[in-house]
């Protein structure tokens, strides 16, 4: 194992759980459901993309196991992150959930009349 | 494009059987081989050469991925910042994309960018309800999408 793919993987997972630390933060501080949302859904999906690319690195690098389940947890979670949190976002439009107070614009409110 | 990327599989199928040799590496030199020559012929093919599309497919994927970087960092200074200084709203934005796939990749590139989130998408998938969470400048968030999204999109897309 070599000094820079040693510091890369390091990084990579120190990044991953930075990141996953500030989407729990952002959700308990954010005023309303989509402002969290907001956390959730981005610092969450590239802390956890983070996470398994250090980890398929590390096997890669240090037994030599090329994984290809990780890369293709890497490629369902993007591609599934994104839609749960426009999914959740969604249905709690549509249940009647209120936005923060001191948001300024709602566009959506004019749709079905 | 499916019947270019056909026609090149074919071609290095044939150089396997013209070497009598079934490896992969007979099947690369072939479909490299079975390119050249498409690309030579290219002007008989109705619609683009299928490496534009590939690049143009690569090159969204880039995009995503920048994008998804810099969200992050967004979140990340808005969360951390010790007041809140937002003012989230809902606004719409009028797509010219048509076909049901284009508008989901479109509302999945938006909802990973910094500070959008699709709520809801309009019946005739013509306008997307986005949540953004400082709407102080909103034209410039949709020339923003407009310009790249929409656009890398568009070049993936066209025939």
């Amino acid at each position: 194992m070599t000094a820079i793919s040693e510091v890369l993987i390091a990084a990579l997972l120190l990044i991953g759980a930075l990141l996953s630390v500030i989407a729990a933060f952002g959700v308990i501080r954010l005023p309303d459901v989509y402002t969290r949302n907001h956390a959730a859904s981005k610092s969450a999906t590239l802390g956890v993309m983070c996470i398994l690319l250090a980890t398929f690195l590390y096997f890669l690098v240090e037994d030599g196991l090329f994984s290809s389940r990780l890369l293709l947890g890497i490629a369902f979670f993007f591609i599934t992150a994104p839609v749960a949190g426009h999914l959740i976002s969604r249905a709690a439009y549509n249940s009647g959930v209120k936005m923060w107070d001191q948001s300024v614009r709602d566009d959506l409110k004019d749709k079905n009349r | 494009m499916a019947f270019q990327i056909l026609l090149n599989v074919f071609l290095a199928f044939l150089w396997m059987f013209l070497q009598v040799s079934f490896s992969a590496r007979t099947f690369i030199i072939g479909y490299l081989l079975g390119l050249i020559v498409m690309i030579g012929m290219r002007r008989f093919f109705n619609g683009r050469f299928y490496l534009h599309r590939v690049w143009a497919v690569t090159y969204l994927f880039l995009l995503f991925l920048k994008e998804l970087i810099k969200a992050n960092i967004d979140v990340l200074k808005l969360v951390l910042r010790p007041k809140l200084n937002i003012r989230p709203g809902i606004f719409a934005l009028e797509t010219e994309l048509k076909s049901d796939w284009e508008v989901t990749l479109l509302a999945n590139l938006i909802t990973l960018t910094p500070g959008t989130l699709v709520v809801d998408v309009s019946d005739d998938n013509k306008t997307l309800y986005i949540h953004a969470i400082d709407i102080g400048d909103v034209s410039e968030a949709v020339d923003s999408i407009k310009n790249s999204f929409e656009k890398a999109i568009m070049e993936v897309s066209r025939g």
